[in-house]
Protein backbone atom coordinates (compact mmCIF):
# COMPACT_ATOMS: atom_id res chain seq x y z
CA UNK A 1 0.00 0.00 0.00
CA UNK A 2 2.51 2.23 0.11
CA UNK A 3 3.09 3.07 -3.56
CA UNK A 4 -0.47 3.73 -3.38
CA UNK A 5 -0.08 6.53 -0.97
CA UNK A 6 2.81 7.62 -2.75
CA UNK A 7 0.76 7.48 -5.69
CA UNK A 8 -2.24 9.21 -4.70
CA UNK A 9 0.69 12.02 -3.08
CA UNK A 10 1.97 12.58 -6.25
CA UNK A 11 -1.83 12.93 -7.63
CA UNK A 12 -2.60 15.66 -5.58
CA UNK A 13 0.29 17.25 -5.71
CA UNK A 14 -0.30 17.40 -9.52
CA UNK A 15 -3.50 18.37 -9.18
CA UNK A 16 -2.79 21.34 -6.83
CA UNK A 17 0.27 22.27 -9.41
CA UNK A 18 -2.37 21.56 -12.58
CA UNK A 19 -5.16 23.86 -11.29
CA UNK A 20 -2.94 26.97 -9.59
CA UNK A 21 -1.60 27.15 -13.22
CA UNK A 22 -4.64 26.60 -14.73
CA UNK A 23 -6.29 29.11 -12.14
CA UNK A 24 -8.88 26.49 -12.33
CA UNK A 25 -11.80 25.33 -10.04
CA UNK A 26 -12.83 21.93 -8.63
CA UNK A 27 -9.48 21.23 -6.55
CA UNK A 28 -11.62 20.07 -3.78
CA UNK A 29 -13.63 17.56 -5.53
CA UNK A 30 -10.51 16.19 -7.42
CA UNK A 31 -9.16 15.32 -3.96
CA UNK A 32 -11.84 13.85 -2.37
CA UNK A 33 -11.93 11.18 -5.24
CA UNK A 34 -8.15 11.22 -5.32
CA UNK A 35 -7.32 7.90 -2.99
CA UNK A 36 -10.24 6.25 -5.34
CA UNK A 37 -8.57 7.03 -8.93
CA UNK A 38 -4.70 6.01 -7.11
CA UNK A 39 -6.44 2.95 -6.03
CA UNK A 40 -7.90 1.82 -9.44
CA UNK A 41 -4.97 3.12 -11.37
CA UNK A 42 -2.52 1.46 -9.40
CA UNK A 43 -3.71 -2.00 -8.94
CA UNK A 44 -6.93 -2.32 -9.76
CA UNK A 45 -7.62 -1.39 -13.54
CA UNK A 46 -6.32 -3.88 -16.51
CA UNK A 47 -4.87 -1.10 -18.27
CA UNK A 48 -1.87 -0.66 -20.23
CA UNK A 49 0.19 2.57 -21.16
CA UNK A 50 1.48 1.35 -23.99
CA UNK A 51 -1.53 0.12 -25.45
CA UNK A 52 -4.20 2.26 -24.38
CA UNK A 53 -6.71 1.16 -26.60
CA UNK A 54 -6.15 -2.39 -25.79
CA UNK A 55 -9.65 -4.49 -26.16
CA UNK A 56 -9.06 -6.30 -23.09
CA UNK A 57 -8.14 -3.43 -20.80
CA UNK A 58 -11.23 -2.64 -18.18
CA UNK A 59 -12.91 0.97 -19.17
CA UNK A 60 -13.10 3.63 -16.59
CA UNK A 61 -15.41 6.44 -17.20
CA UNK A 62 -14.78 9.86 -15.24
CA UNK A 63 -18.54 10.80 -15.00
CA UNK A 64 -17.87 13.78 -12.79
CA UNK A 65 -15.79 14.95 -15.59
CA UNK A 66 -15.08 18.68 -13.47
CA UNK A 67 -12.27 16.88 -11.96
CA UNK A 68 -10.82 15.57 -14.39
CA UNK A 69 -7.71 16.69 -13.07
CA UNK A 70 -6.93 13.85 -11.05
CA UNK A 71 -7.76 11.49 -13.86
CA UNK A 72 -4.98 13.39 -16.14
CA UNK A 73 -2.57 13.45 -12.88
CA UNK A 74 -3.18 9.29 -12.57
CA UNK A 75 -2.51 8.89 -16.69
CA UNK A 76 0.67 10.86 -16.89
CA UNK A 77 1.68 9.09 -13.12
CA UNK A 78 0.95 5.52 -14.96
CA UNK A 79 3.18 6.36 -18.00
CA UNK A 80 0.79 7.15 -20.44
CA UNK A 81 1.70 10.46 -21.30
CA UNK A 82 5.25 12.38 -20.14
CA UNK A 83 4.68 14.42 -17.01
CA UNK A 84 5.24 17.64 -18.84
CA UNK A 85 1.68 17.56 -20.50
CA UNK A 86 0.32 18.59 -16.92
CA UNK A 87 1.52 21.78 -17.08
CA UNK A 88 -0.96 22.34 -20.31
CA UNK A 89 -4.03 21.92 -17.97
CA UNK A 90 -6.38 24.89 -18.59
CA UNK A 91 -3.79 26.59 -20.57
CA UNK A 92 -4.68 28.49 -24.11
CA UNK A 93 -4.78 25.87 -27.07
CA UNK A 94 -4.35 23.06 -24.87
CA UNK A 95 -6.21 19.32 -24.92
CA UNK A 96 -6.47 19.36 -21.37
CA UNK A 97 -9.60 20.65 -20.92
CA UNK A 98 -10.83 21.72 -16.57
CA UNK A 99 -13.86 18.72 -17.75
CA UNK A 100 -12.21 15.34 -19.02
CA UNK A 101 -11.57 15.22 -22.46
CA UNK A 102 -10.16 11.94 -24.43
CA UNK A 103 -8.91 13.94 -27.67
CA UNK A 104 -5.57 13.68 -28.09
CA UNK A 105 -5.03 12.40 -24.37
CA UNK A 106 -4.13 8.61 -24.64
CA UNK A 107 -5.99 6.60 -22.15
CA UNK A 108 -8.92 8.73 -21.37
CA UNK A 109 -11.58 6.00 -22.20
CA UNK A 110 -14.35 8.93 -22.51
CA UNK A 111 -15.31 12.65 -22.29
CA UNK A 112 -17.48 14.04 -19.80
CA UNK A 113 -18.46 17.36 -17.75
CA UNK A 114 -21.86 17.63 -17.95
CA UNK A 115 -23.33 15.33 -15.17
CA UNK A 116 -25.35 12.25 -15.28
CA UNK A 117 -24.08 10.99 -19.04
CA UNK A 118 -21.11 8.62 -17.64
CA UNK A 119 -23.50 5.67 -16.37
CA UNK A 120 -25.58 5.33 -19.22
CA UNK A 121 -22.00 5.30 -21.49
CA UNK A 122 -20.53 2.36 -19.29
CA UNK A 123 -23.58 0.60 -19.05
CA UNK A 124 -23.33 0.32 -23.22
CA UNK A 125 -19.98 -0.47 -22.91
CA UNK A 126 -20.65 -3.39 -20.46
CA UNK A 127 -23.71 -4.49 -22.39
CA UNK A 128 -21.57 -4.62 -25.18
CA UNK A 129 -18.82 -6.75 -23.54
CA UNK A 130 -20.83 -8.81 -21.95
CA UNK A 131 -22.52 -9.41 -25.57
CA UNK A 132 -19.01 -9.96 -26.88
CA UNK A 133 -18.37 -12.47 -24.18
CA UNK A 134 -15.05 -10.53 -22.99
CA UNK A 135 -13.87 -10.90 -19.76
CA UNK A 136 -13.08 -6.68 -19.03
CA UNK A 137 -15.04 -4.84 -16.43
CA UNK A 138 -16.41 -1.43 -16.73
CA UNK A 139 -15.86 1.42 -13.88
CA UNK A 140 -17.91 4.62 -13.64
CA UNK A 141 -16.93 7.16 -11.14
CA UNK A 142 -20.01 9.46 -10.26
CA UNK A 143 -20.16 11.86 -7.89
CA UNK A 144 -23.08 12.15 -5.38
CA UNK A 145 -24.47 15.66 -6.34
CA UNK A 146 -24.44 13.68 -9.85
CA UNK A 147 -27.14 11.53 -8.46
CA UNK A 148 -29.42 14.56 -8.64
CA UNK A 149 -29.38 13.85 -12.21
CA UNK A 150 -32.50 11.76 -13.72
CA UNK A 151 -30.80 9.92 -16.29
CA UNK A 152 -28.76 8.49 -14.17
CA UNK A 153 -31.43 6.62 -13.01
CA UNK A 154 -32.36 5.49 -15.68
CA UNK A 155 -29.34 3.57 -16.21
CA UNK A 156 -29.39 2.02 -12.46
CA UNK A 157 -32.71 0.59 -13.61
CA UNK A 158 -31.49 -0.71 -16.79
CA UNK A 159 -28.29 -2.40 -15.72
CA UNK A 160 -29.83 -4.59 -13.00
CA UNK A 161 -32.54 -5.77 -15.16
CA UNK A 162 -29.57 -7.34 -17.53
CA UNK A 163 -27.72 -8.38 -14.91
CA UNK A 164 -24.72 -6.54 -15.86
CA UNK A 165 -22.08 -7.84 -13.07
CA UNK A 166 -19.41 -6.55 -15.39
CA UNK A 167 -20.81 -3.57 -14.23
CA UNK A 168 -19.16 -1.17 -10.66
CA UNK A 169 -19.89 1.97 -10.09
CA UNK A 170 -18.01 3.96 -7.80
CA UNK A 171 -19.57 7.13 -5.55
CA UNK A 172 -17.39 9.48 -4.44
CA UNK A 173 -19.71 10.70 -1.49
CA UNK A 174 -18.15 13.43 -0.21
CA UNK A 175 -21.86 15.37 1.09
CA UNK A 176 -21.05 18.41 -0.52
CA UNK A 177 -22.44 19.36 -4.02
CA UNK A 178 -22.01 22.67 -5.94
CA UNK A 179 -23.67 25.25 -3.41
CA UNK A 180 -24.28 23.39 -0.23
CA UNK A 181 -24.33 20.33 1.56
CA UNK A 182 -26.55 17.33 -0.28
CA UNK A 183 -28.50 16.77 2.88
CA UNK A 184 -29.44 20.32 2.37
CA UNK A 185 -29.92 20.46 -1.19
CA UNK A 186 -31.76 17.28 -2.26
CA UNK A 187 -31.24 14.37 -0.14
CA UNK A 188 -30.08 11.48 -1.14
CA UNK A 189 -30.05 9.01 2.01
CA UNK A 190 -31.25 6.51 2.34
CA UNK A 191 -28.75 6.13 -0.81
CA UNK A 192 -27.37 2.87 -0.23
CA UNK A 193 -31.53 1.46 0.01
CA UNK A 194 -32.27 3.26 -3.31
CA UNK A 195 -29.62 1.42 -5.18
CA UNK A 196 -30.51 -1.54 -3.58
CA UNK A 197 -33.86 -1.23 -4.25
CA UNK A 198 -32.70 -1.19 -7.64
CA UNK A 199 -31.49 -3.98 -7.57
CA UNK A 200 -27.62 -3.50 -7.43
CA UNK A 201 -25.50 -4.98 -4.84
CA UNK A 202 -24.13 -2.29 -2.35
CA UNK A 203 -21.57 -1.97 -0.66
CA UNK A 204 -20.09 0.79 1.46
CA UNK A 205 -16.19 1.83 2.46
CA UNK A 206 -13.89 4.56 3.76
CA UNK A 207 -13.00 5.75 0.44
CA UNK A 208 -9.63 7.27 1.77
CA UNK A 209 -8.58 3.62 2.41
CA UNK A 210 -6.57 2.32 0.15
CA UNK A 211 -7.09 -1.07 1.71
CA UNK A 212 -10.70 -1.04 1.61
CA UNK A 213 -11.23 0.01 -1.64
CA UNK A 214 -8.34 -2.40 -3.15
CA UNK A 215 -10.30 -5.67 -1.51
CA UNK A 216 -13.97 -3.94 -2.87
CA UNK A 217 -12.95 -3.49 -6.49
CA UNK A 218 -10.70 -6.18 -7.28
CA UNK A 219 -13.38 -8.53 -6.23
CA UNK A 220 -16.42 -7.03 -7.69
CA UNK A 221 -18.68 -8.40 -8.89
CA UNK A 222 -19.59 -9.52 -5.39
CA UNK A 223 -22.81 -11.18 -6.66
CA UNK A 224 -22.66 -13.10 -9.77
CA UNK A 225 -25.73 -11.40 -11.88
CA UNK A 226 -25.62 -7.78 -10.42
CA UNK A 227 -23.90 -4.58 -11.03
CA UNK A 228 -21.92 -3.28 -8.09
CA UNK A 229 -22.16 0.18 -6.51
CA UNK A 230 -19.76 0.91 -4.18
CA UNK A 231 -20.62 4.19 -1.99
CA UNK A 232 -17.08 5.76 -0.87
CA UNK A 233 -17.47 7.65 1.90
CA UNK A 234 -15.29 10.62 1.33
CA UNK A 235 -14.25 14.11 2.66
CA UNK A 236 -14.24 16.93 -0.01
CA UNK A 237 -10.81 18.70 -0.20
CA UNK A 238 -8.97 15.65 1.37
CA UNK A 239 -5.00 16.00 1.62
CA UNK A 240 -4.98 19.92 2.77
CA UNK A 241 -6.68 20.72 6.01
CA UNK A 242 -7.95 24.41 5.29
CA UNK A 243 -10.00 22.82 2.13
CA UNK A 244 -11.36 19.46 3.84
CA UNK A 245 -15.31 19.87 4.13
CA UNK A 246 -15.82 23.34 2.30
CA UNK A 247 -18.03 24.32 -0.51
CA UNK A 248 -15.77 27.51 -1.45
CA UNK A 249 -13.07 24.63 -2.63
CA UNK A 250 -15.42 23.44 -5.47
CA UNK A 251 -14.67 26.50 -7.17
CA UNK A 252 -11.13 28.09 -5.89
CA UNK A 253 -7.68 28.01 -6.79
CA UNK A 254 -4.75 28.16 -4.40
CA UNK A 255 -2.71 31.01 -4.94
CA UNK A 256 0.05 32.03 -2.91
CA UNK A 257 0.30 31.50 0.50
CA UNK A 258 -2.60 28.96 -0.13
CA UNK A 259 -0.73 27.42 -2.61
CA UNK A 260 2.62 27.25 -0.23
CA UNK A 261 0.52 25.73 2.43
CA UNK A 262 -1.12 23.23 0.72
CA UNK A 263 2.03 21.93 -0.98
CA UNK A 264 4.23 21.60 2.34
CA UNK A 265 0.94 19.92 4.08
CA UNK A 266 0.57 17.47 0.89
CA UNK A 267 4.69 16.99 0.64
CA UNK A 268 4.91 16.22 4.48
CA UNK A 269 2.66 13.07 3.95
CA UNK B 1 -41.15 5.03 -45.25
CA UNK B 2 -40.34 3.51 -41.60
CA UNK B 3 -41.86 0.20 -42.96
CA UNK B 4 -39.26 0.11 -45.54
CA UNK B 5 -36.33 1.57 -43.34
CA UNK B 6 -37.38 -1.59 -40.87
CA UNK B 7 -37.28 -3.82 -43.78
CA UNK B 8 -33.84 -2.63 -45.63
CA UNK B 9 -32.32 -2.96 -40.97
CA UNK B 10 -33.28 -6.57 -41.55
CA UNK B 11 -31.86 -7.46 -44.74
CA UNK B 12 -28.70 -5.26 -43.31
CA UNK B 13 -29.08 -6.93 -39.91
CA UNK B 14 -28.78 -10.32 -41.46
CA UNK B 15 -25.72 -9.72 -43.08
CA UNK B 16 -23.91 -7.92 -40.10
CA UNK B 17 -24.25 -8.52 -36.84
CA UNK B 18 -22.89 -5.36 -35.79
CA UNK B 19 -26.43 -3.79 -36.02
CA UNK B 20 -28.01 -2.89 -32.84
CA UNK B 21 -31.48 -1.72 -32.85
CA UNK B 22 -32.38 -0.18 -29.53
CA UNK B 23 -36.11 1.20 -29.14
CA UNK B 24 -37.52 3.32 -26.43
CA UNK B 25 -40.39 1.12 -26.03
CA UNK B 26 -42.45 2.15 -29.51
CA UNK B 27 -42.55 0.45 -32.73
CA UNK B 28 -45.47 -1.62 -31.72
CA UNK B 29 -45.96 -4.28 -34.77
CA UNK B 30 -43.04 -2.75 -36.45
CA UNK B 31 -39.81 -3.98 -35.16
CA UNK B 32 -41.65 -7.63 -33.98
CA UNK B 33 -40.06 -8.65 -36.84
CA UNK B 34 -36.85 -7.65 -36.58
CA UNK B 35 -36.62 -8.49 -32.84
CA UNK B 36 -37.77 -11.97 -33.27
CA UNK B 37 -35.70 -12.68 -36.18
CA UNK B 38 -32.61 -10.83 -34.65
CA UNK B 39 -32.93 -11.39 -30.93
CA UNK B 40 -29.33 -10.55 -30.24
CA UNK B 41 -29.84 -7.09 -31.37
CA UNK B 42 -32.77 -6.20 -30.61
CA UNK B 43 -32.96 -4.30 -27.32
CA UNK B 44 -36.31 -2.20 -25.58
CA UNK B 45 -34.85 -0.45 -23.35
CA UNK B 46 -37.87 0.98 -22.18
CA UNK B 47 -39.12 4.81 -21.70
CA UNK B 48 -35.65 6.22 -21.48
CA UNK B 49 -34.60 7.92 -24.75
CA UNK B 50 -31.72 10.06 -22.82
CA UNK B 51 -30.08 6.54 -21.16
CA UNK B 52 -30.55 5.23 -24.99
CA UNK B 53 -28.59 7.31 -26.20
CA UNK B 54 -25.84 6.37 -24.07
CA UNK B 55 -26.58 3.05 -23.48
CA UNK B 56 -26.09 3.10 -28.01
CA UNK B 57 -22.78 5.83 -27.79
CA UNK B 58 -20.71 3.18 -25.10
CA UNK B 59 -22.46 0.00 -27.80
CA UNK B 60 -20.64 2.27 -30.30
CA UNK B 61 -17.78 2.84 -28.98
CA UNK B 62 -16.96 -1.15 -28.23
CA UNK B 63 -17.35 -1.69 -31.97
CA UNK B 64 -21.11 -1.64 -32.59
CA UNK B 65 -24.00 -0.10 -35.15
CA UNK B 66 -26.50 0.98 -33.06
CA UNK B 67 -29.43 2.36 -34.07
CA UNK B 68 -31.94 4.42 -31.88
CA UNK B 69 -35.67 4.37 -32.11
CA UNK B 70 -38.24 6.41 -31.09
CA UNK B 71 -41.18 8.83 -32.46
CA UNK B 72 -40.59 12.57 -33.32
CA UNK B 73 -38.78 14.48 -30.75
CA UNK B 74 -38.15 11.63 -28.50
CA UNK B 75 -35.57 10.14 -30.26
CA UNK B 76 -34.18 13.52 -30.74
CA UNK B 77 -34.58 16.67 -28.48
CA UNK B 78 -35.28 14.13 -25.55
CA UNK B 79 -31.61 13.45 -25.42
CA UNK B 80 -30.08 16.13 -27.55
CA UNK B 81 -27.01 16.74 -25.15
CA UNK B 82 -26.38 13.02 -24.80
CA UNK B 83 -26.46 13.26 -29.03
CA UNK B 84 -24.01 16.39 -28.52
CA UNK B 85 -21.41 15.32 -26.16
CA UNK B 86 -22.07 11.42 -25.88
CA UNK B 87 -22.29 10.21 -29.56
CA UNK B 88 -21.15 13.41 -31.96
CA UNK B 89 -17.96 14.06 -29.82
CA UNK B 90 -16.95 10.52 -29.97
CA UNK B 91 -17.93 10.02 -33.45
CA UNK B 92 -20.03 6.86 -32.34
CA UNK B 93 -21.60 4.72 -34.71
CA UNK B 94 -25.06 5.60 -33.35
CA UNK B 95 -28.05 5.96 -35.78
CA UNK B 96 -30.70 8.61 -34.31
CA UNK B 97 -33.69 7.31 -35.95
CA UNK B 98 -36.81 9.66 -35.71
CA UNK B 99 -40.36 8.17 -37.06
CA UNK B 100 -43.00 9.96 -37.62
CA UNK B 101 -41.57 14.15 -38.84
CA UNK B 102 -43.14 17.19 -39.28
CA UNK B 103 -46.95 16.52 -38.96
CA UNK B 104 -47.11 12.88 -39.49
CA UNK B 105 -48.99 12.31 -36.21
CA UNK B 106 -50.41 15.57 -36.65
CA UNK B 107 -53.55 14.42 -34.50
CA UNK B 108 -51.59 13.40 -31.40
CA UNK B 109 -50.88 17.30 -30.82
CA UNK B 110 -48.13 19.81 -30.34
CA UNK B 111 -45.30 17.24 -28.47
CA UNK B 112 -45.73 14.76 -31.03
CA UNK B 113 -45.60 17.49 -33.78
CA UNK B 114 -41.79 17.36 -35.03
CA UNK B 115 -41.02 20.54 -36.61
CA UNK B 116 -37.85 21.83 -35.43
CA UNK B 117 -35.29 18.87 -35.18
CA UNK B 118 -33.29 19.96 -38.13
CA UNK B 119 -32.69 23.07 -37.09
CA UNK B 120 -31.48 22.13 -33.90
CA UNK B 121 -29.15 18.85 -34.91
CA UNK B 122 -27.68 21.33 -37.98
CA UNK B 123 -26.77 22.64 -35.21
CA UNK B 124 -24.21 20.12 -33.68
CA UNK B 125 -21.45 19.55 -35.90
CA UNK B 126 -20.57 15.99 -36.99
CA UNK B 127 -23.61 14.65 -37.49
CA UNK B 128 -24.76 13.16 -41.18
CA UNK B 129 -28.75 13.84 -41.52
CA UNK B 130 -30.56 12.12 -43.92
CA UNK B 131 -34.41 13.05 -44.56
CA UNK B 132 -35.52 11.27 -47.45
CA UNK B 133 -38.68 12.39 -49.64
CA UNK B 134 -39.50 8.94 -50.89
CA UNK B 135 -39.30 5.02 -49.98
CA UNK B 136 -36.45 3.98 -51.90
CA UNK B 137 -34.78 7.41 -50.65
CA UNK B 138 -35.61 6.18 -47.27
CA UNK B 139 -34.32 2.74 -47.72
CA UNK B 140 -31.00 3.61 -49.31
CA UNK B 141 -30.32 6.36 -46.42
CA UNK B 142 -30.94 3.12 -43.82
CA UNK B 143 -28.14 1.40 -45.96
CA UNK B 144 -25.81 4.76 -46.14
CA UNK B 145 -26.60 5.01 -42.37
CA UNK B 146 -25.04 1.86 -41.29
CA UNK B 147 -22.11 2.49 -44.16
CA UNK B 148 -21.56 6.15 -43.00
CA UNK B 149 -18.63 6.57 -40.08
CA UNK B 150 -20.15 8.09 -37.26
CA UNK B 151 -23.02 9.50 -36.08
CA UNK B 152 -26.18 9.83 -38.10
CA UNK B 153 -30.08 11.14 -38.10
CA UNK B 154 -32.44 9.86 -40.26
CA UNK B 155 -35.51 11.55 -40.54
CA UNK B 156 -38.72 9.24 -41.44
CA UNK B 157 -41.80 10.55 -42.68
CA UNK B 158 -44.94 9.30 -43.01
CA UNK B 159 -46.14 10.48 -45.77
CA UNK B 160 -43.56 9.93 -49.09
CA UNK B 161 -43.56 10.70 -52.88
CA UNK B 162 -43.80 6.98 -54.06
CA UNK B 163 -41.08 5.20 -55.75
CA UNK B 164 -39.59 6.25 -58.74
CA UNK B 165 -35.90 5.15 -58.70
CA UNK B 166 -34.19 4.71 -61.90
CA UNK B 167 -33.39 1.02 -63.00
CA UNK B 168 -29.87 0.44 -61.01
CA UNK B 169 -30.12 4.19 -59.82
CA UNK B 170 -27.26 5.05 -57.18
CA UNK B 171 -27.93 6.58 -54.09
CA UNK B 172 -25.24 9.15 -53.40
CA UNK B 173 -24.81 10.63 -49.84
CA UNK B 174 -25.49 14.70 -49.70
CA UNK B 175 -26.89 14.62 -53.31
CA UNK B 176 -29.95 16.30 -54.15
CA UNK B 177 -31.75 14.12 -56.73
CA UNK B 178 -33.68 15.56 -59.37
CA UNK B 179 -37.12 14.34 -59.12
CA UNK B 180 -38.70 16.37 -61.94
CA UNK B 181 -37.01 18.70 -65.10
CA UNK B 182 -37.60 22.13 -65.02
CA UNK B 183 -36.66 25.88 -66.35
CA UNK B 184 -38.34 28.04 -64.97
CA UNK B 185 -38.46 27.60 -61.40
CA UNK B 186 -36.89 25.27 -58.59
CA UNK B 187 -38.55 23.67 -55.70
CA UNK B 188 -36.16 22.46 -53.62
CA UNK B 189 -37.47 19.99 -51.28
CA UNK B 190 -36.96 17.36 -47.89
CA UNK B 191 -39.10 14.78 -46.38
CA UNK B 192 -42.03 12.85 -47.72
CA UNK B 193 -43.51 16.58 -48.49
CA UNK B 194 -41.67 16.79 -51.79
CA UNK B 195 -45.26 14.22 -53.20
CA UNK B 196 -46.56 18.25 -53.29
CA UNK B 197 -44.27 19.71 -54.99
CA UNK B 198 -44.33 17.11 -57.29
CA UNK B 199 -47.92 17.64 -57.07
CA UNK B 200 -47.59 21.49 -57.63
CA UNK B 201 -45.21 21.06 -60.53
CA UNK B 202 -47.50 18.74 -62.73
CA UNK B 203 -50.55 21.95 -61.69
CA UNK B 204 -47.94 24.28 -63.08
CA UNK B 205 -47.12 22.49 -66.13
CA UNK B 206 -50.60 22.63 -67.39
CA UNK B 207 -49.85 26.58 -67.09
CA UNK B 208 -47.09 25.98 -69.30
CA UNK B 209 -44.98 26.52 -66.08
CA UNK B 210 -42.10 23.70 -66.00
CA UNK B 211 -40.74 23.47 -62.53
CA UNK B 212 -37.81 21.33 -61.05
CA UNK B 213 -37.88 19.48 -57.93
CA UNK B 214 -34.96 17.82 -55.75
CA UNK B 215 -35.19 15.85 -53.05
CA UNK B 216 -32.76 16.90 -50.93
CA UNK B 217 -32.74 13.68 -49.20
CA UNK B 218 -29.58 14.61 -47.53
CA UNK B 219 -28.74 17.83 -45.64
CA UNK B 220 -25.69 17.65 -44.40
CA UNK B 221 -23.16 16.78 -45.87
CA UNK B 222 -24.51 18.50 -48.89
CA UNK B 223 -23.46 18.86 -52.53
CA UNK B 224 -24.05 22.15 -53.29
CA UNK B 225 -23.87 21.68 -57.54
CA UNK B 226 -27.49 21.08 -58.21
CA UNK B 227 -28.48 23.55 -55.71
CA UNK B 228 -26.47 26.35 -57.08
CA UNK B 229 -27.55 25.10 -60.56
CA UNK B 230 -31.37 25.70 -59.55
CA UNK B 231 -30.55 29.21 -58.45
CA UNK B 232 -29.09 30.07 -62.11
CA UNK B 233 -31.24 28.38 -64.72
CA UNK B 234 -34.04 29.01 -63.46
CA UNK B 235 -36.39 32.52 -62.55
CA UNK B 236 -37.51 31.41 -58.81
CA UNK B 237 -36.47 29.00 -56.10
CA UNK B 238 -39.15 27.54 -53.28
CA UNK B 239 -37.38 26.02 -50.50
CA UNK B 240 -40.19 23.46 -48.92
CA UNK B 241 -40.03 21.52 -45.65
CA UNK B 242 -43.05 20.47 -43.13
CA UNK B 243 -40.81 22.09 -40.27
CA UNK B 244 -39.86 25.58 -39.40
CA UNK B 245 -38.06 28.05 -41.95
CA UNK B 246 -36.00 29.13 -38.61
CA UNK B 247 -32.39 27.26 -39.88
CA UNK B 248 -34.21 24.18 -41.60
CA UNK B 249 -33.86 23.13 -45.37
CA UNK B 250 -34.27 26.84 -45.87
CA UNK B 251 -31.72 28.37 -43.91
CA UNK B 252 -29.50 26.10 -45.35
CA UNK B 253 -30.23 26.91 -48.61
CA UNK B 254 -30.10 30.36 -48.36
CA UNK B 255 -26.98 30.16 -46.85
CA UNK B 256 -25.30 27.99 -49.50
CA UNK B 257 -27.15 30.57 -52.15
CA UNK B 258 -26.07 34.05 -50.95
CA UNK B 259 -22.21 32.71 -49.55
CA UNK B 260 -21.29 31.63 -53.03
CA UNK B 261 -22.47 34.80 -54.58
CA UNK B 262 -25.69 32.69 -56.40
CA UNK B 263 -28.86 34.56 -54.75
CA UNK B 264 -31.72 33.57 -56.91
CA UNK B 265 -33.71 36.23 -58.56
CA UNK B 266 -36.79 35.70 -56.65
CA UNK B 267 -36.75 32.82 -53.30
CA UNK B 268 -39.15 31.94 -50.48
CA UNK B 269 -39.08 29.80 -47.82
CA UNK B 270 -42.18 27.35 -47.44
CA UNK B 271 -42.27 25.89 -44.22
CA UNK B 272 -44.03 27.16 -40.53
CA UNK B 273 -44.11 30.25 -39.45
CA UNK B 274 -46.43 30.70 -36.96
CA UNK B 275 -45.24 29.25 -34.20
CA UNK B 276 -46.55 25.66 -32.49
CA UNK B 277 -49.19 23.86 -33.49
CA UNK B 278 -51.82 23.85 -31.50
CA UNK B 279 -54.34 22.68 -33.61
CA UNK B 280 -54.40 19.04 -34.33
CA UNK B 281 -55.84 16.98 -37.46
CA UNK B 282 -54.22 14.80 -40.70
CA UNK B 283 -51.02 15.48 -42.36
CA UNK B 284 -52.74 16.44 -45.35
CA UNK B 285 -55.27 19.14 -43.24
CA UNK B 286 -52.29 20.59 -41.37
CA UNK B 287 -50.30 21.10 -44.75
CA UNK B 288 -53.02 22.38 -46.03
CA UNK B 289 -53.76 24.79 -42.86
CA UNK B 290 -50.37 25.95 -43.11
CA UNK B 291 -50.14 26.43 -46.69
CA UNK B 292 -47.73 23.73 -47.24
CA UNK B 293 -49.77 21.83 -49.58
CA UNK B 294 -49.75 21.47 -53.69
CA UNK B 295 -51.79 24.28 -54.25
CA UNK B 296 -50.24 26.80 -51.76
CA UNK B 297 -46.87 25.74 -53.81
CA UNK B 298 -48.69 26.05 -56.46
CA UNK B 299 -49.72 30.32 -56.19
CA UNK B 300 -46.19 30.92 -54.08
CA UNK B 301 -44.76 29.50 -57.35
CA UNK B 302 -47.05 31.84 -59.57
CA UNK B 303 -46.78 34.77 -57.03
CA UNK B 304 -43.46 35.01 -57.42
CA UNK B 305 -42.72 34.03 -60.90
CA UNK B 306 -45.34 37.72 -61.18
CA UNK B 307 -43.18 39.27 -59.52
Amino acid sequence: MQNLEELARRIRVNVLRMTNRGGSSHVGAAFSMTDIVAVLYGVVLKVNPSNPKDPARDRFILSKGHAGAAVYAALAERGFFPLERLLGHCQDGSDFSGHISHKGIPGVEFSTGSLGHGLSVGTGMAFAGRRAGAAHRVFVLMSDGECDEGSNWEAILFAPHHRLDNLVAIIDYNKIQSLAPVAETLTLEPFAEKWRAFGWEVRECDGHDHEQLRELLSSAPWTPGKPSCLLAHTTKGKGVSYMENTVAWHYRTAKGADFDQALKELEAK
Amino acid sequence: MRDHFIKRLTQLAANDPRIMLLTADLGFGVLTDFASKFPKQFLNVGVAEQNMTGLATGMALEGLIVFTYSIGNFSTLRCLEQIRNDASYHNANVKIVSVGSGFSYGSLGMSHHATEDISILRAIPGITIFSPGDLWESMEATEAAVKTPGTCYLRLDKSAAGRNEAPGEEFVIGRPRLRRQGNDLAIIATGGIVEEALKAAEALAKEKIEARVLSVHTLRPLDAAPILAAARETSAVITLEEHTVEGGLGGLVSELLLEQGAAPRRFYRMGLRNGFSAIVGSQAYLRKRYELDADAIRQTALRLLKT
